[in-house]
């Protein structure tokens, strides 16, 4: 693997092509990719155990900041940094020191002086955590946990978890991703992901108000018409409707809205019948997802919550261990070269 | 370097070494666990020869190296796998070679995060010396003393046998 200064692994990987931020899943291989499902599969047996620890990130500090809200994917990136016995900082930014005028500069460098060795970064502006990484605090490993409508790429590893569990591989499967594409940083790294793994077909099923105009060019399908899409899918992946992010009218109403793009058994019925149901969460039931087809048998949206565990510990381990080795590089090539 | 014996002749010691240990403290049903790759070999063939029929554990140590700090961590891990409740049980822990210590250390680590075994028994086909930690085999094929640009590999699982490479080679 080599690192190009034009992609985004210059900064995510390490010279060895391990794994030192992770930002996007952008420029990032099917090998890496499986590497990081496999880890994944690991930490899953860890996660059976009657003790659920693992001594890798003892004594190094984690933070998480969570400049916008949320609650699962906080709550599971914690858990996944004490399975791995780091400690944890849980800032919530909007009640802290930014609110009383101290610029995001200043709170990361002051972090960094705590001897953080690991930034979790939930930002509403797309490339936050990439700025981060690259000009605030260039030793500490950088996670994202979502920023703005670019990239969520631990729930889309997460998915392709679930996927892999299910289906057992990517070749030859049908994966539908329907609703709310314009607003979702997820439907953009789910659809990466899918892409580099050699899922056969991708399509995103929405109404053109909630499609981003370029969304072919992503490496997918368009349909409009969520009762031609269904036909023969294996992965059904539902997106929330972003309510919160809604400006001016992109749709005519709810009730609208789920009449057409909405899952329910009966839709469910076109596709394969081994179909997997797949939502992010949180799930709006009746918007975007009839109760039945959330809870019944075809559901896996419980199963990604606890893949998001373990794929949460690959990712911060693996990021974690990148810039362990590429200290101690920079530290042999210092004793190479001897004193001044 | 004293000759290596044949692969043989190291099971029969081991398994008469074991025997003999199980008897000397009244453990009637053990269980195997074998550490990842060549140990789980060892395990296998270690099972059959004991008439064990319990299925043996794997163990896969990369979560619990004490080199993480310095190289981070292994790409190639794979899940541990013990198929039974290791609470209050007698275990044979087994691994191919054994020379610093660090990797049983681990193994140990690893084993009481899921229960309290009553005991466990180290049995190695191959001891080294060369210990960094204050750990030693219950039962060994042999041991042996390499001159330091000296290595072995355990090659297998089908046959199983021993490779003595010279380091640069």
């Amino acid at each position: 693997m080599t690192a190009n200064a034009a992609s985004p692994n210059h900064l995510q990987l390490t010279r060895d092509g391990q794994l030192r931020h992770f930002l996007t899943l952008d420029g990032l291989n099917r090998e890496l990719l499986t590497d990081i499902l496999d880890t994944a599969d690991s930490f899953i047996e860890v996660g059976e155990r009657s003790i659920k620890k693992v001594p890798l990130l003892r004594g190094r500090t984690v933070v998480n900041l969570f400049f916008e809200p949320s609650t699962r994917t906080r709550s599971t990136f914690e858990l996944a940094a004490k399975r791995l016995s780091a400690d944890v900082l849980n800032l919530d930014i909007n009640t802290s020191a930014t609110s009383k005028g101290e610029s995001l500069s200043d709170t990361l460098l002051n972090l960094e002086a705590m001897a953080s060795d690991m930034f979790v970064v939930r930002h509403a502006q797309s490339g936050a955590p990439h700025f981060i990484a690259e000009s605030v605090t260039p030793g500490v490993a950088i996670i994202n946990a979502g920023d703005g409508r670019h990239a969520h790429p631990t729930q889309a590893m997460l998915d392709m978890l679930t996927i892999r569990q299910h289906k057992g591989a990517f070749e030859g499967l049908k994966v539908a991703i329907v609703g709310d594409v314009l607003h979702s940083r997820v439907a953009r790294s789910q659809i990466r992901a899918l892409n580099e793994l050699g899922a056969e077909q991708i399509r995103v099923i929405a109404p053109g108000t909630l499609l981003p105009t370029d969304v072919e060019s992503l490496g997918c399908t368009v349909e409009y018409d969520m009762v031609k899409g269904m036909k023969d899918l294996d992965v059904v992946i539902m997106l929330r409707l972003q309510k919160e992010r809604m400006e001016g009218a992109l749709l005519p109403s709810e009730r609208e809205f789920y009449r057409l793009y909405g899952l329910s058994q009966e839709k469910l019925a076109l596709a394969h019948p081994e179909c997997i149901v797949m939502h992010p969460g949180p799930i709006n039931r009746g918007v975007e997802i009839e109760s039945a087809v959330a809870d019944g048998p075809q559901s896996v949206i419980l199963n990604q919550v606890t893949n998001g565990i373990a794929i949460r510990m690959a990712v911060m381990s693996m990021a974690m261990g990148g810039q362990v080795a590429e200290r101690q590089h920079k530290l042999a090539e210092l004793i190479e070269r001897g004193p001044a | 370097m004293s000759a290596l014996l044949e692969m043989d002749q190291l099971m029969d010691k081991l398994e008469a070494g074991l025997r003999g240990l199980l008897k000397e403290r009244d453990i009637e049903s053990p269980v195997l666990i074998g550490i990842r790759t060549g140990g789980v070999w060892v395990a296998d063939i270690l099972g059959k020869r004991l008439g064990i029929e319990e299925p043996f554990g794997e163990l896969d140590i990369s979560f619990y190296r004490d080199d993480f700090s310095r190289i981070g961590l292994n790409p190639k891990v794979t899940p541990s796998s013990l198929p039974f409740d290791t609470e209050g049980r007698d275990i044979i822990l087994v691994d191919d070679v054994i020379m610093s210590g660090r990797t049983i250390r681990a193994a140990m680590n690893e084993l009481f995060d899921y229960g309290r075994p009553a005991s466990i028994i180290l049995a190695t086909l191959i001891d080294l010396g060369a210990r960094e930690l204050p750990v030693q085999p219950d039962v060994a094929g042999q041991t042996l003393a390499l001159d330091a640009q000296q290595r072995v590999k355990l090659r297998g699982p089908d046959p199983l046998r021993i490779e003595l490479q010279e380091a640069g080679q």
